[in-house]
């Protein structure tokens, strides 16, 4: 297959998760469309990587998946910390940024 | 064979991400996203990445995503409201924004001019991919970045733990036993909180002496007692 | 030479010097010490202006005229500003004169203002006005002499409303100030109008220039000296600026005796004077102050026979007396408009000074109405007040008399129109001698009133309720009010000594310049006026005898009319109020200048600071400029706020919303 079509299939993943982002309420499911954002950039780096004949966008793309990782594990925990705290679980709650 | 299996990978990942999207139940979005992951899987492989496919497959959908299980097992899968909130004013300009993002990437992707987009791909030897070559270069020509990345998994873990701790300040006990050399030379309770809000008591021990003895007598004879010394 | 400068430095610093004394220590001395401290200081001045005659006598004829420079302010942007005194024997002569006249003033004060609270004060101030009057005859260039214009002013101020808790005092105060403001402003425009030809602040080096620079009649000149006059005016109460003269006499009597008699209303003549180059070649400003002059001397004279404040009659004379110095200073009499100067501060402040013994008398009430036969009770304040009566209109062998005339003869010698001032001039003398004895008569002669007859018997009248004379409004004597006591010349000592100084100065000051007998003043003055081509002038005979015998006839006709009019046959006072009434209102009114003055300035000033403050402070600055700019700054800052609703998701749009238009971009670009 060509790589052009790998790339469509990304930013189409892409565009897929950014509307999730925009439009889920739960911040749960918005990371879980940050995770499809990263992913789709993955596959982008290893097209490329495929296309130009050398290792750098595979190296790159094992570095996001380090990052992708050490961000889950954050926002989930701010996740259960809100739990914790009997916050409501809707980023539409958390207004006091307001003003 | 390849074109085929690009197809059924490509619509199941493509499957998964809408999935992820459009479903209610939080339990359902991240079984979505772990199918996703493994049709990503597929397609790393026929871009010949079997490393980075191996490691989707274990480090991703594996632990990240058994991670998630956990949290959303703790969090509650209990389905998102439907609210009024900002809602569907959002919801179409989202859409469209996004459907606007999908044809700019195209454009910008496709249309870039790169001549080996309509290829295949150059032509690249066997080893294209192979964990040998993976790891000779981390520790070579990617060693910095390879070890930052691990500093930044230290960073997380730590982070991770610290929100996750159960915040209660200082105990009583506590407090007391932080003493130094400054509170040796001042009265007690000078400088804290107590003193800032109802005036002065003396320390725990004879405090109930003073309750016996009404409060208010108690809190302004040492104050007036402290003012003189001051003096 | 240099003695000379010093003498002259310490003239001026001697009064300096005991007003801070005074300012700072003043309060902590006992009893009359701050009285005699002052008098000190005006002492040593006195002794330091003889001491600057002396030295001045020394110097050869023609060279008499020396610059003093302390230091220079500035010598940027071609203005040469310097603290500089000119001594020359028109200043040497003013300082002799306003020391010695402030002296005597200031032994008077000791006792006349010994149980008011504010004592010390009164000291610092009078100081402090000697000081100024002092810098502005002795200036050098016009930058000093505007200082000392001003600060004059400010002294002035500061002694009418003494009394400050009285609201006609502060008033009259005010007024006072903002009248003289109007003329510092003529008198600085006028120095500009003159500097932008010159070039030179500097009095000789402006005089040398003026030559050259303008010709005869140029009209930025006639401008400058315009202007200069209506300064002159202000300061010496002349039409249309001296309403606030008679109202000054809210002051204290020996504020009246030296400010408003003897110095600080004969700064105008000083001007002309000094300026006299620049009046000579702008002939047209020098007639107007001759006009202005005559004017005056006869409206006042006019209102002086009407008004019943015995104070009043008294400021009104002294509008007069200005306005024949006026007269002559301006027609080029200016060694007969300055010993003119000379006698009227003697007998002027000898006749303040009785008029505040016979108030004091009366416990403060200054109306003749209420006032009579005070003779017997009186003889000392009567004779000085005689004498002074007598030197002021006009009687031979007195100071005023030879004074007076001799700058009659010199304007009929002009010729010209110059005679229908003349004969003004004549007329005016007349009216002298009614309003003069027509307040001596009706204050001393006549039946006693009640506080006379107390006086007889031995005992001062004094005042259980203490008003304010004017207004009847009810005081108190502590600070701020008139003390309780009150002074009379027969129990004080330095009262009696500075009247009777100036009772045998009044008498004698005459024989300095007898015409075709004495020359002293003419030969004293001469080195100023050296280049002035009206000075030297010779009189005839004819015109010389003629002159003095129709001075002497009209004063003394005055002082026979008053005698009928006031003692003989009061009722012709009555009868002529009634069929004349319409002029007996005209006079009492004050020829409705007060009223003039409020309907063509004061309302209108009034009326622009009520619009302003309603309609133009209220919509344009405070709504339109204050109110817009924070209204435009808030509106758009609640327009920014909208964007901050506090939603994530919100947030997450514009971020990808700002993506997608970036991207846009640059593939538009590429």
């Amino acid at each position: 297959m060509d790589i052009g079509w790998f790339l469509a299939v990304s930013a189409l993943i892409f565009a897929i998760g950014a509307a999730g982002v925009l439009t889920r309420r739960s911040p749960l499911v918005i990371l879980l469309c940050l995770e499809l954002m990263l992913n789709a950039a993955n596959l982008a780096l290893i097209a490329f990587a495929r296309m130009h004949g050398n290792h750098d966008g595979q190296i790159f793309a094992i570095i996001v998946m380090v990052v992708a990782a050490c961000e889950v594990t954050v926002g989930l925990g701010v996740i259960v910390a809100m739990q914790r705290r009997r916050l409501p679980i809707d980023v539409d709650e958390m207004q006091e940024l307001q003003g | 064979m390849g074109e085929l299996l690009f197809f059924v990978a490509g619509i199941g990942a493509l499957a998964g991400a809408v999935g992820v999207v459009a479903v209610r139940n939080p339990f359902y979005s991240v079984l979505a996203l772990v199918s996703h992951l493994l049709c990503l899987a597929a397609l790393f492989l026929l871009l010949r990445a079997e490393f980075v496919a191996a490691a989707q497959v274990v480090v991703y959908a594996g632990a990240v995503m058994v991670l998630y299980v956990f949290v959303v097992a703790y969090v509650g899968g209990q389905d998102e409201p439907l609210g009024p909130r900002a809602g569907s004013g959002l919801r179409a300009i989202s859409a469209i924004f996004g459907a606007v993002l999908f044809i700019e990437l195209c454009v910008a992707t496709l249309g870039s001019g790169l001549q080996l987009i309509d290829s295949g791909g150059t032509p690249a030897p066997g080893s294209f991919g192979s964990p040998e070559e993976i790891g000779r270069l981390l520790l070579t020509k990617f060693l910095l970045p390879f070890e930052v990345a691990s500093f930044l998994l230290l960073i997380a873990a730590v982070g991770a733990v610290v929100l996750a701790r159960r915040r209660g300040g200082l105990s009583h006990a506590e407090e007391q036993a932080r003493y130094s050399a400054m509170d040796m030379l001042r009265p007690a309770y000078t400088g804290t909180m107590a003193e800032a809000v109802g005036g002065r008591h003396t320390l725990p021990e004879a405090s109930g002496e003073n309750q016996a003895s009404g409060e208010d007598d108690a809190a302004a004879e040492p104050v007036a007692g402290r003012a003189e010394d001051d003096r | 030479m240099t003695s000379l400068k010093l003498f002259a430095w310490l003239t001026l610093l001697f009064p300096l010097a005991g007003c801070v004394t005074l300012a700072l220590l003043g309060r902590r001395l006992p009893g009359r010490a701050p009285g005699y401290v002052g008098t000190a200081a005006l002492a040593l001045s006195f002794g330091s202006a003889i001491a600057t005659l002396l030295s001045l006598l020394d110097q050869d004829h023609h060279h008499r005229q020396v610059v003093a420079v302390a230091w220079d302010y500035a010598a940027s942007a071609s203005v040469d500003a310097q603290l500089s005194l000119l001594v020359d024997p028109l200043s040497v002569f003013m300082i002799l004169v306003v020391s010695g006249v402030s002296m005597l003033i200031h032994a008077y004060s000791i006792s006349y203002m010994d149980s008011d609270r504010g004592y010390a004060r009164f000291f610092a101030y009078l100081n402090f006005f000697v000081f100024s009057m002092l810098l502005l005859v002795l200036a050098g260039n016009f930058l000093v002499l505007i200082i000392g214009w001003a600060f004059v002013g400010a002294a002035s101020y500061l002694l009418i409303s003494y009394w400050y808790r009285r609201t006609t005092a502060t008033g009259a105060g005010i007024k006072a100030f903002v009248i003289n403001v109007l003329g510092d402003v003529g008198l600085v425009l006028g120095t500009f109008f003159i500097f932008k030809h010159v070039g030179t602040l500097d009095f000789l080096a402006t005089f040398e220039k003026a030559g050259e620079e303008f010709e005869r009649g140029n009209a930025d000149l006639t401008a400058g000296c315009i202007l200069l006059l209506v300064g002159a005016f202000a300061k010496s109460a002349q039409i249309p600026l001296h309403t606030w003269l008679p109202d000054a006499m809210e002051g204290p009597t020996p504020v009246s005796a030296l400010i408003h008699a003897a110095t600080m209303v004969t700064a105008g003549v000083y001007l002309i004077a000094r300026m006299h180059p620049l009046f000579e070649l702008a002939p047209t400003a020098a007639d107007v102050g001759a006009v202005i002059g005559c004017l005056t001397l006869l409206v006042a004279g006019t209102i002086a026979i009407a008004v019943t404040d015995l104070k009043r009659v008294i400021a009104y004379s002294t509008m007069s007396q200005i306005g024949y110095m006026i007269m002559a200073v301006s027609a080029g009499a200016y060694a007969a408009g300055l010993f003119h100067l000379m006698t009227h501060a003697f007998f002027k402040a000898l006749l303040f000074m009785a008029a505040g013994s016979v108030i004091a008398a009366m416990a403060g009430q200054q109306n003749l109405d209420k006032m009579g036969g005070f003779k017997r009770a009186m003889p000392f304040t009567f004779g000085c007040m005689v004498i002074g009566g007598l030197a002021l209109s006009g009687v031979p062998p007195f100071s005023g008399f030879f004074s007076k005339d001799e700058i009659l003869l010199l304007i009929g010698d002009r010729g010209g129109w110059y005679w229908i001032l003349y004969v003004a001039g004549y007329v005016g003398a007349f009216l002298t001698g009614i309003y003069t004895f027509r307040m001596i008569f009706r204050a001393f002669l006549g039946a006693p009133v009640p506080e006379a007859r107390e006086l007889e018997e031995g005992h001062l009248h004094h005042a259980e309720v203490h008003t304010n004379p004017a207004t009847g409004e009810v005081e108190d004597t502590d600070v701020g009010f008139p003390g309780a006591d009150h002074h009379i010349a027969e129990r004080e000592p330095s009262m009696k000594l500075a009247m009777g100084a100036l009772a045998l100065l009044a008498i004698a000051g005459g024989l300095l310049q007898v015409p075709k007998v004495t020359h002293v003043i003419d030969h004293f003055l001469e080195p100023t006026f050296e280049e002035s081509a009206l000075y030297h002038r010779e009189l005839s005979d004819g015109l010389i005898g003629f002159g003095l015998v129709l001075g002497a006839v009209a004063g003394l006709a005055g002082i026979a009319v008053a005698y009928l009019i006031w003692v003989k046959n009061p009722q012709i006072a009555t009868r002529g109020r009634e069929r004349l009434a319409p002029l007996h209102r005209l006079f009492v009114n004050k020829w409705y200048f007060d009223e003039l003055i409020d309907m063509l300035v004061t309302r209108p000033a009034l009326w622009f600071g009520a619009w302003a403050q309603q309609t133009f402070e209220r919509v344009f600055v405070n709504g339109l400029l204050v109110g817009g700019t924070t209204g435009v700054v808030r509106a758009g800052s609640s327009a920014v706020r909208a964007a901050q609703t506090g939603f994530l998701r919100y947030y997450a749009l514009l971020i990808v919303v700002g993506m997608v238009a970036l991207s846009l971009y640059f593939l538009l670009n590429a």
